[in-house]
């Protein structure tokens, strides 16, 4: 998996637009409700996740950190 | 410098001398020659004059210099007033320091340009919503503009609080020669609380909304304070003949000056008047006030209105004699002879016999 | 791993009250980021409106200041006219811009104020809990127009951004949208243009965002995206409405 996207599960108000944004259906809605009553989301399919950040970009809440493994040094 | 000025034009002058570099009006007569003087002068400072598209808009823009940690200045007239009081409210509560001129025309409605006194209620009482109170001063001479202007722009940053100079259209049109001392700034504490960015220092946020009630509260309560910080300290009158007077009239502005020479026609006459003229009207002068109660018979309360200061001389003088009222309104402005000849027939003893 | 999306320090960490799915998220977000990117937010004093976006001093990393309902571009002009080297920034919802401050839209972008005025449009007044507003479309029922907006007693959406676009004063006006990554990122250039021609002095910026209210329009998040694609973009005229040419901006 070249990305992978961290959820802040206290932050996500679980509202469901970065499952809707992401071209890979990589994020569900998970079954542990927050501080807060909500539904955090969850990476349900990780390993398909090329970091591309959709899912951050459409967060009105910026629940969502975003990573992408460095390219291998080509020796 | 010494100049021949109307009233209107010494405000603005001592406004910049006091160290005004913003102005945002509308033009609405007798107060049109503010905004005319700071749009031909600010440039001359190196200031800035704006016209708005509204008095709403003004008193708003006046808001946003304030938050900014500017000196800043409005004017208008009574109607003007009236759509002002919105934004004076959130000036109050956003504790920001803005200096307010209402010329007063007579109304209610259109009305006319006549003089005028009956802004009195909304002008102490509060126009707008919720409870807060702006300082009110009255000047009834045109050098009196010009220290009270000077003053107008010191208390309002020191107290983080709206300042309205309150003057009739006849005193704003009013020419007499005028000087103007040397403007002193009182040390005051920087405006580390203004808006001007966070390179310099920490964020600030300038508002008056709150969530919760409990913090509703203690913003009234601090609120509170401050005004009776006000109320104590910001108490200012002058006295005519009040020393040996027997009855006297209170009456503010054109009517102090009007009152004053009926003092004189009832003194020729032997009757023992005196004038008690408040010059703040909020704070009331109450204190002052309460030093006559035990010696005077009699109060006139001489008004351009229905009646509206009346009320308040009434709670200061707390019954321990009567407190009649005399006004004229829609413009119309009383003879000194007229008010001598109301006292006679109100106070019918006159005090002659006394 | 190398972070490559994390949040800006434009915002503070304080988190947002608005609903699950309310796109006034994004819209602070492309703000704050582009006051980051354009070394901005030492200088910015955002003027916030009354309405859902009234709450927003405290998630802005800048100084911000309370505007009363619909005033908040005149309290940004009393900002800047009291310190013309700050950057400011207004930002409103479509009641606040569009019905009780028009004026103050208007007549600032005939003043060409030197500001940014950020107009977030929903098409219904949100805070409040659901009423009608004069971006409304005709036939949408809100709590004040329960048969769907009449056009014979309430007339039509008003499209603020073409009006404002028509008066002289306006050096740049954009109408863009946040229903998908591809248009946020637009929305961000927008912004970011809008920021440019305050900087260079150019005149008054307005940068209008459809933006969604899954509450108060009834829907779920996801559906009030489409919503805002398939009925509210056809009704307004979307991209740059004006914009200074080239040799303006180099002069």
């Amino acid at each position: 998996m070249a990305g992978m996207i961290k959820v802040n599960a206290e932050i996500c108000k679980g509202c469901g637009l970065c499952i809707d944004a992401c071209p890979q259906e990589i994020l569900a809605i998970g079954d542990q409700a927050n501080a807060r009553g909500y539904f955090p989301v969850k990476a349900v399919q990780p390993e398909k996740c090329a970091g591309c950040s959709f899912c951050a970009l459409i967060c009105p809440d910026m629940a969502l950190e975003i990573y992408r493994r460095e390219e291998e040094q080509v020796r | 410098m010494k100049a021949l000025m109307k009233g209107n034009e010494a405000i603005a002058e001592a406004a910049l001398q006091a160290g005004c570099r913003l102005f945002f009006g509308y033009p609405i007569t007798p107060s049109t020659e503010i905004p005319e003087y700071m749009a031909r002068k600010m440039k001359t400072v190196g200031g800035s004059y704006l016209q708005a598209e509204s008095e709403v808009a003004a008193i708003n823009m006046a808001y946003g210099a304030a938050a900014a940690g500017e000196r800043v200045m409005t004017a208008t007239s009574s109607p003007g007033f009236s759509l002002m009081q919105e934004g004076i409210s959130y000036i109050f509560a956003a504790e920001l320091p803005v200096v307010i001129v209402d010329v007063m025309r007579h109304g209610p409605g259109l009305g006319g340009l006549g003089a005028t006194q009956a802004d009195y209620f909304q002008l102490t009482k509060g126009g707008g919503h919720g409870d807060y109170h702006p300082l009110v001063l009255a000047p009834s001479t045109v050098t009196e503009m010009v220290e009270l202007t000077y003053e107008a722009f010191d208390l309002a940053d020191y107290y983080r609080n709206p300042v309205i100079l309150a003057l009739e259209g006849i005193s704003g049109q009013m020419m007499e020669p005028v000087e103007f001392p040397l403007y002193e700034a009182k040390k005051l504490p920087p405006k580390t609380w203004a808006a001007t960015g966070i390179g310099h220092k920490p964020k600030v946020n300038i508002g008056s909304y709150t969530l919760s009630n409990e913090v509703g509260e203690a913003h009234n309560l601090h609120w509170e304070k401050k005004i009776e910080q006000i109320r104590a300290s910001e108490q200012r009158f002058d006295e005519y003949l009040m020393e040996d007077a027997e009855y006297a009239f209170v009456a503010f502005g054109i009517s102090g000056r009007i009152a004053e020479s009926a003092v004189d026609l009832l003194r020729a006459e032997g009757i023992r008047l005196g004038l008690f003229r408040p010059i703040s009207l909020w704070p009331f002068p109450v204190a002052g006030l309460d030093k006559r109660r035990n010696q005077i018979k009699g109060w006139l309360s001489v008004e351009l209105s229905a009646g509206q200061m009346v009320e308040d001389v009434r709670l200061a003088v707390k019954g321990s004699a009567p407190v009649q009222f005399f006004g004229r309104q829609g413009g119309m402005t009383p003879e000194p002879e007229e008010v001598a000849r109301v006292f006679k027939s109100l106070f019918a003893d006159g005090g002659k016999r006394g | 791993m190398k972070a490559v999306f994390t949040k800006t320090k434009g915002l503070t960490d304080t988190p947002f009250h608005y609903c699950p799915g309310c796109t006034h998220g994004v819209i602070h977000r492309l703000t704050a980021e582009v006051l980051v990117e354009m070394d901005l937010l030492e200088r910015a004093i955002g003027v916030a409106p009354v309405g859902c976006t009234g709450f927003c001093e405290n998630y802005f990393a800048c100084d911000m200041v309370g505007a009363a309902h619909g005033r908040a571009i005149a309290v940004a002009t009393g900002v800047k006219r009291a310190r013309p080297g700050s950057f400011v920034f207004s930002l409103q919802g479509d009641g606040d811009g569009a019905a009780i401050g028009l004026a103050e839209t208007i007549s600032a972008a005939v003043r060409g104020e030197k500001i940014t005025s950020i107009f977030v449009n929903n098409a219904i007044y949100g805070m409040t809990g659901g009423q009608m507003s004069p971006t409304t479309l005709v036939g949408q029922k809100t709590s004040t127009s329960p048969y769907g907006r009449d056009r014979d007693a309430t007339g039509q959406p008003l499209d603020l951004p073409l009006l404002v676009s028509q008066v002289e004063g306006a050096a740049y006006v954009a109408s863009v949208s946040v229903e998908s990554p591809k248009e946020i990122i637009a929305t961000k250039k927008a912004l970011r243009k809008a920021f440019a021609i305050q900087e260079a002095g150019l005149g008054y910026s307005f940068v209008s965002i459809l933006s969604t209210c899954p509450t108060t329009w009834g829907m779920t998040p996801v559906e009030a995206l489409a919503w805002l694609k398939t009925a509210m973009k056809p009704r307004f005229r979307m991209g740059e409405l004006k914009a200074p040419t080239a040799k303006e901006v180099e002069q």
